[in-house]
């Protein structure tokens, strides 16, 4: 059934996320971009308990089934009534922090993209081993480390290593992982967790790949370099090398047939994160958009210029026409972004879509933040006011993730049935 | 709740649309188009598919299930078949939906079981004028009241099967606000004129229409002395249009992708490079998008919410949406793309009208 309606749970609680972006995100915004390494403080403090509230809601159907020893082992999926909006109400609460701050939304104290991961590739088991941490003590992070120098959107040319030592049944890492989003947040000033990818077989390619959980202060993991950024400069982006780190045996995602190193399954486990990433990006993408475009008509209204939407084309200015597209192209985005997110909490599979959200939503954002800073003028271009700031963050999202190109190139290979060997 | 899945009774109707679009209008859409002229069987056909008498309701004779939603699903599918025959199998609505929106109690009970028997009534409704600076909030074409009458003044285009019509809804300014009067045929001063020539749908017949003098009862003004929304009408029209637009564009699209995948050059299908892949992504994100946006103007509607705002953002995206969907798919052919053996130059100059179209379809 067709519905537009958000469960007013979802409505209720983001009042309350508007008051944290207004309160807690807004008033150090310019502080932050213009200190790149500070941490938002504020901004921690106050969601903390908030995050913990969501990741205990989201494991206590997990910790019943998982203590219930109804022999299963746990790996049947978790008996669920109905629809599952949890992952809509995560989306749209990106949408709203985004709209705050993009680059303090992603020092959010949760598990993150890491947490993304643990839910998509581990057992229920693993999902509360590791993320039961987030619902006690301090704050923590969760990150996910992927990307290396030489492996980009290229997956299959990954370096670093896992290597099973039999005497002590524990992986070893080694190698140098970089772009990590709360890397340093996560292993160094946390008891966070970073899941890291890397191959138990170099020459295998993709199918070598295997998911990895490494906890905070494991020794042999430092923290190589701390990036300088275009935008997002509140969030914590580091380059981190792995040198002999040792974890146990089950820190590897997955059932025990995917555990084991001869199996080739672990990938399409952690390729499954994306489906669930893509949508949150596409979102955080879309608040910095709605952000420019609430700016940019409230600047507008503030010289006279109010659109009248019952104006047929030729009636309105250049201006009015760019400020319906904005509003256009943004909706759209938005639509596509909570199609994919619906269908998760349908329980279907939203691998194309979510990809065409991405690749749709980064487009958007980028042009729409550099349509709000040329509307306008002079002051948009001054660092007085956040419409430049918003322009370098919104560029983050048309590169993280995938790429646009590489999200084009899924959505075309999907519609056209081709494999990676027919379209490159 | 948060959902974008047809249920099972729309699927069922959208089923029976898809199966009406493929085997019917697919045969004959070219003919049509060529010879300007759409096979009335064929009307009659689309017509008992019973969409118009589905949303009619019960009290008028019809089954009371009213819904812009599934009303966009329908349109979407038809105009996948053909364009111009959807605006001849819709042209009842163009009265029907209005007079169920906005008639007054002796307007709907006059005019409504008529849209409930076995062949469509010959009503047809005129908003479009033949001006660069044509403005639906804004007409030209005026009305004044004279005692108990109005008196209609003006020209107007694009009235679809305007010279078969028994009446046909006016729209007119009266005092700056636009709002619609019924007109039967024969009332003097409205005169029928020369069919227009249009750069696409030439199978449906479109008149150019002129109002001189033209005097009516007080009482044919639609909605009585308090008139109508004029924009849940266009809002409502905006849905219908932008659906179609879905459905043409989707049809443009589904034919590049299939044609890309068996076009081989350099020893290869063309679908296996990425400057051809990547147009096919992209048009298909734009028709999702599009979809999606004409969606939630429909839901919005069936929620009795006003969606103004939203269905001019939706409408101005759609027309772009649909130029460009239907120039990347003739481009994806190539020469043959230019070739009127190939349906996609057809889809091309429907895709431009849907700019002019405002008015021209309502579900």
């Amino acid at each position: 059934m067709i519905s537009f309606e958000i469960p007013p749970f979802i409505q209720n609680q983001l009042q309350l996320i508007r008051m944290v972006a207004e309160q807690a995100m807004r008033p150090y915004s310019r502080e932050l971009d213009e200190n790149e390494h500070a941490r938002p403080q504020a901004f921690v403090q106050m969601t903390w308990p908030f995050t913990q509230e969501m990741v205990k809601r989201s494991l206590k159907p997990l910790m019943e089934q998982v203590n219930g020893g109804n022999g299963s082992n746990g790996s049947a999926k978790p008996k669920r009534e109905g629809p599952d909006y949890g992952m809509v109400n995560f989306i749209m609460m990106i949408e709203q922090l985004s709209w705050g701050d993009a680059g303090q939304y992603l020092c959010l104290p949760h598990p993150m993209l890491g947490g993304a991961a643990v839910d998509s590739a581990g057992t229920p088991q693993q999902r509360v081993r590791f993320l039961k941490k987030f619902t006690e003590g301090a704050p923590k992070w969760g990150a996910m480390a992927i990307t290396e120098p030489g492996a980009g959107s290229d997956n299959s040319a990954m370096r670093t290593t896992a290597v099973l030592d039999p005497e002590t049944n524990e992986w070893v890492l080694n190698g140098e992982k970089i772009f990590i989003t709360n890397g340093a947040l996560a292993l160094k000033e946390s008891d966070g967790l970073c899941v890291v990818w890397a191959t138990v077989d170099t020459q295998a390619g993709r199918a070598g790949i295997k998911s990895f959980v490494v906890e905070a202060n494991t020794p042999g993991v430092s923290i190589a370099k701390q990036e300088h950024k275009l935008g997002i400069r509140a969030s914590d982006t580091v380059a981190l090398h792995f040198d002999n780190v040792r974890i146990p045996f089950d820190n590897v995602l997955g059932d025990p047939e995917v555990q084991q190193v001869e199996s080739r399954k672990g990938f399409l486990g952690a390729m499954k994160t994306f489906d669930a990433s893509r949508p949150a990006v596409a979102a955080s993408a879309i608040g910095i958009a709605r952000a420019a475009l609430e700016f940019t008509r409230e600047k507008l209204a503030e010289e006279g210029i109010v659109i009248d939407y019952t104006k047929a084309l030729h009636e309105l200015t250049a201006v009015e026409r760019d400020v319906i597209e904005m509003e256009a192209r943004y909706k759209g985005a938005w639509l596509l972004t909570l199609r994919a997110t619906a269908q998760m909490a349908h329980g279907e599979s939203n691998r194309l879509e979510a990809s065409m959200c991405k690749y749709r939503a980064g487009d958007a954002v980028t042009w729409i933040t550099q349509k709000a800073v040329e509307l306008l003028g002079p002051k948009g271009y001054s660092r007085e006011w956040l419409a430049e700031k918003w322009m370098r963050d919104a560029k983050i999202n048309d590169i993280y993730e995938g790429t646009k190109q590489i999200n084009q190139l899924i959505v075309a290979r999907s519609l056209l049935g081709y494999s990676r060997r027919e379209l490159k | 709740m948060l959902d974008f899945r047809p249920d099972e009774e729309q699927k069922m109707l959208t089923d029976t649309i898809a199966r009406f679009a493929r085997e019917r209008l697919r045969k004959v859409y070219r003919d049509a188009e060529e010879e300007g002229e759409i096979p009335a069987a064929l009307v009659q056909a689309g017509w008992e598919i019973g969409l118009l008498p589905t949303a009619i309701p019960e009290a008028y004779g019809g089954f009371g299930e009213y819904s812009s939603v599934t009303g966009a699903l329908a349109i979407e599918e038809m105009a996948w078949g053909d364009l111009a025959v959807t605006l001849a199998v819709m042209a009842p609505n163009l009265v029907a939906v209005p007079v169920m929106l906005c008639g007054t109690e002796a307007q709907r009970e006059e005019y409504l079981p008529r849209f409930c028997n076995e062949a469509p009534p010959k009503l047809t409704a005129a908003l479009i004028e033949p001006l660069v600076q044509f403005s639906p909030y804004r007409l030209k074409t005026t009305a004044v009241r004279e005692g108990a009458e109005y008196v209609l003044e003006g020209v107007k285009t694009f009235v679809p099967l305007a010279d078969e019509a028994e009446a046909i809804l006016i729209y007119a300014n009266e005092g700056g606000h636009t709002q619609a009067f019924l007109v039967p045929a024969g009332t003097p001063g409205l005169t029928v004129g020369k069919r227009d020539k249009l750069m696409g749908v030439k199978a449906l017949t479109t008149n150019l229409l002129t109002l001189s003098d033209c005097r009516i009862p007080a009482e044919n003004k639609l909605g009585g002395e308090a008139g109508i929304d004029f924009s849940l009408l266009l809002n409502h029209s905006r849905v219908a249009l932008g659906a179609a637009a879905v459905g043409v564009a989707r049809a443009g699209f589904e034919y590049a992708r299939d044609y890309a995948k068996q076009r081989v050059q350099f020893g290869e299908p063309i679908a296996h490079r990425q400057s051809i892949a990547f147009m096919l992504a992209d048009m298909a994100t734009e028709i999702d998008e599009a979809r999606l946006l004409v969606w939630e103007v429909a839901w919005m509607l069936d929620q009795g919410q006003d969606a103004t705002k939203e269905a001019t953002i939706m409408k101005q995206q759609i027309d772009r949406m649909v130029v460009l969907v239907a120039d990347r798919a003739v481009q994806v052919l190539g020469g043959y793309g230019y070739i009127r053996e190939y349906p996609v130059e057809l889809w091309l100059r429907n895709a431009r009208g849907f700019a002019s179209f405002d008015g021209l379809a309502i579900i």
